[in-house]
């Protein structure tokens, strides 16, 4: 066992996978918004919704492709770096993965045709509800891959039997209460990413006194949305923890920065973990019960601290603490915005509050910020283990697996995720910037495909698309 | 269930190579002309299909990862370097397709990662191939062959062996789906690659010969695999009468037959095993509990419909596409 290569490979998949996730974040949201557009068109028929859906599906389209690109790369990496854990858990986590590779496959690929072709095509119903099913198969996508990273988090439905997990139920592996607190709170991340970027967007073009009638719909329908949603958001956060204190109390002592068993509980708010000496610096703590309150609901209840784990079953406790605190942060951070926003909306102030305005299109990182300390602190905070309590990270990777080889891929992934990343996002800037109505590019003949979510923003204008057809 | 499992992979595997062997070998055509045309006429021929085509290969994946656990993770541990090195080539060559057209000035990165990244996959793709032929090397159901121990003259002999293959079947289609220059220069090129691929067959075979290749015997054994060499010569001479009579659609189908009876025949000489020499289908596959469990939503429903879309897809797309339109 190389103990480098094993930590190259875990930087390696910490690094795809979360370049991976900032775009069906973003594009789960935007699908959700997408359909929400189209509905309003087709009840109000006000053109402006239109406006706002051929503009937001160019950007979806982009980000889209994106996601596509670089989830090749995780269908493939179990198996290179991680060969032992997809040996024994491929009977439950590859026919887990091909559920979301072939649901995904059908309702996006099928569906998102007619999104591009057919607005001259089908019929006005038939196109909204092309619209849902893309976002109904980014929402299974996420689904599946929910249910397949919390079953590694907390296993079910399995025997052991010649070295491998064998599914015995596949009822309790799909329905359990660490999936429908996990998915749900992934979905309502996703749809916060969205509402965070329209606001901002809307935000950015009334700076710009420019696209006054979509910018306010932008900031409205954004800010509104988020203003309901994050509420229920820290109600699925706090479910969250629930199944973390009861299956993972190492992380959740890591999380809490909790050292000693305390019976109640109290709550650190914010300090500097020192784990050399097993203590917190600088630590600003609430008194018991509401450390108790905060993780089991209760006045009373007996917390565990890390000092009776031992070591060897430790996640690295700083960065669970600090990812966690991150993402609580940028949540209240938002709600604050989103409640504020919403009230001078209600009130039509918003428009000339310019500090707000600076503040909203200034927090659109948050979200995506939000969305990959949740993944740190979810997955560091599973450390030492890959599936959690049966077997150990530095035993599920590719036993013959050199530093030197591991070095090479790194270095590679990194070079190429940088030059793509860059050019990916500079593009959708590129698109935003220009704005709902703005001409982009004069390249003639340019329709879109289907399968080809990115070709989308080559279509100029929304006039030009009902001419061009398939293949000419 | 087994065997429904073995047949959708082999289905899987034979589409991604028909159907993503297609548009890598316009890729490696790409890079050999510097007309703007033509390159813009030769990405048309394939922008609308080429993703669907690397579909086939994460279903693949997927497939071998469910029903098959021990080869996805023994074969993709293997292949460490070169399944890396492939995925990111596949990947530039990806965004290339859209990427390219959004700049002026840096439009020569993208060409060069289009022509480079479909280059590099296809010859990881025949290396991959040759090695499993020669046989990894295992020791306790484990790969003890190093980093580079896949690469090996006959390896890399398979590798330029199936540049050449795809190039041939990528030359084929744009005969097929291109006029003018384009159409002219594709005509020139088949016969040269047509029998730089009979070199290879033939250069394969006499090493096969003197290397005494496992594979070899299990051929003698049974001589009734020889069919399928037979339909590749059968799809050979016509291939030649068509070239010849300067038709546009028979040398595609025709490479495509040679494609399926070399896939035939390997996938016939591999059996019972999976990964030669190693592990046999019914030791490498997924308890029954994983099988059903795929069969009744991926299997039986979601597969056949993917089929019917990638018909569709094609069928959408069919006649030629005029070299003057600028995008496809």
């Amino acid at each position: 066992m190389d103990m480098t290569a094993l930590l190259l490979s875990r930087i390696q998949f910490a690094f795809t996978i979360s370049f991976h996730i900032i775009f069906p974040a973003f594009t789960i949201g935007l699908a959700a918004w997408l359909t929400v557009l189209e509905a309003l068109h087709l009840r109000t028929g006000r053109p402006v919704y239109q406006v706002l859906f051929e503009f937001w599906l160019k950007i979806f389209g982009v980000a889209f492709g994106l996601g596509v690109v670089s989830g090749i790369v995780m269908a493939f990496q179990f198996g290179t770096n991680w060969s032992v854990l997809s040996k024994m858990s491929g009977p439950i986590q590859g026919p887990l993965l091909m559920y979301e590779t072939f649901t995904a496959f059908m309702l996006e690929a099928s569906f998102f045709g007619v999104l591009i072709f057919g607005r001259s095509r089908v019929p006005p119903w038939f196109y909204l509800f092309s619209t849902a099913m893309v976002a109904l198969g980014t929402t299974f996508s996420a689904f599946w891959i929910m249910v397949n990273n919390s079953w590694m988090q907390v296993p079910s439905g399995y025997v052991m039997e010649n070295g491998a997990f064998v599914p015995n139920d596949w009822t309790k592996i799909i329905f359990n209460s660490v999936v429908w607190s996990r998915f749900p709170h992934m979905l309502l991340a996703s749809y916060l990413t969205g509402a965070f970027c329209v606001a901002a967007t809307g935000a950015w073009y009334l700076l710009r006194r420019e696209y006054h009638a979509e910018s306010r719909i932008m900031l409205r329908m954004g800010l509104g949305l988020a203003a309901v949603l994050i509420p229920i958001q820290l109600f699925f956060g706090h479910l969250c923890g629930g199944y973390v204190n009861t299956y993972q109390p190492a992380k959740m002592a890591a999380i809490e920065g909790r050292w000693n068993d305390e019976k109640p509980g109290s709550e650190v708010l914010f300090a500097w973990p020192d784990v050399e000496n097993r203590r917190n610096l600088y630590a600003i703590t609430l008194p018991p019960p509401f450390g108790s309150l905060i993780d089991s609901d209760s006045l009373t209840a007996a917390e565990t601290g890390l000092n009776s784990i031992p070591p060897e079953n430790w996640p690295p406790v700083v960065i669970p603490f600090f990812s966690f605190r991150i993402m609580v942060g940028c949540g209240l951070v938002m709600l604050g915005l989103a409640w504020l926003g919403s009230y001078l909306s209600f009130k039509h102030r918003l428009a000339y509050n310019r500090p707000l305005l600076w503040l909203t299109f200034l927090s659109f990182p948050l979200p995506f910020i939000a969305i990959l300390t949740g993944w740190f602190t979810a997955e560091v905070g599973r450390q030492p283990w890959v599936v959690y309590g049966v077997l150990r990270t530095a035993d599920a990777m590719t036993p013959f697996l050199t530093t030197r080889a591991a070095t090479i891929s790194l270095v590679i992934f990194c070079a190429v995720y940088a030059f793509i990343f860059l050019f990916g996002t500079f593009y959708i800037y590129r698109l935003i910037r220009t704005g709902p109505r703005g001409k982009l590019f004069e390249t003639p003949h340019d329709a879109a495909m289907p399968n080809r979510p990115m070709s989308l923003a080559n279509v100029g204008s929304i006039h030009e698309q009902g001419h061009v057809g398939a293949g000419e | 269930m087994v065997m429904f499992w073995v047949l959708l992979l082999a289905i899987s595997i034979l589409l991604y190579v028909l159907l993503d062997g297609v548009d890598l070998g316009v890729g490696m055509l790409f890079g050999l002309t510097n007309s703007e045309i033509r390159r813009g006429a030769m990405l048309s021929a394939v922008a609308p299909i080429w993703d669907g085509n690397e579909t086939w290969l994460v279903v693949t994946a997927v497939t071998l990862w469910g029903a098959f656990p021990v080869v996805y993770a023994t074969l993709l541990s293997a292949f460490y370097l070169p399944l890396i090195v492939m995925l990111l080539g596949l990947i530039l060559r990806g965004v290339a397709f859209e990427f390219r057209y959004k700049t002026q000035r840096m439009r020569w990165i993208w060409d060069l990662s289009f022509a480079g990244g479909s280059l590099i996959a296809t010859f990881i793709q025949g290396v991959t191939v040759g090695a499993l032929v020669e046989g990894l090397q295992v020791t306790n159901g484990q790969y003890s062959g190093g980093d580079f121990g896949w690469l090996t003259p006959f390896a890399a002999l398979c590798g330029i062996g199936l540049c050449l293959g795809y190039a041939l079947l990528g030359a084929c289609w744009l005969l097929k789906k291109c006029d003018a220059e384009v159409r002219d220069v594709a005509r020139r090129q088949i016969p040269v690659l047509a029998v730089g691929v009979l070199a290879f067959l033939m250069l394969v075979f006499a090493y096969a010969l003197a290397e005494h290749l496992p594979i070899l015997h299990r051929w003698i054994d049974r001589p009734y695999l020889f069919v399928f060499p037979a339909i590749g010569a059968v799809a050979a001479t016509v291939l030649a009468l068509s070239i010849l009579n300067h038709n546009d659609h028979w040398p595609f189908y025709m490479v495509a037959l040679i494609f399926v009876s070399a896939f035939g025949t390997l996938a016939l000489s591999f059996w019972p095993y999976i990964i030669p020499g190693v592990i046999t289908i019914d030791e490498a596959a997924a308890p029954q509990s994983s099988l059903m469990f795929m069969f009744w939503g991926c299997g039986v429903v979601v597969f056949p419909l993917m089929l019917l879309y990638t018909v569709i897809s094609y069928t959408v797309f069919r006649g030629k596409v005029g070299t003057t339109a600028g995008y496809h």
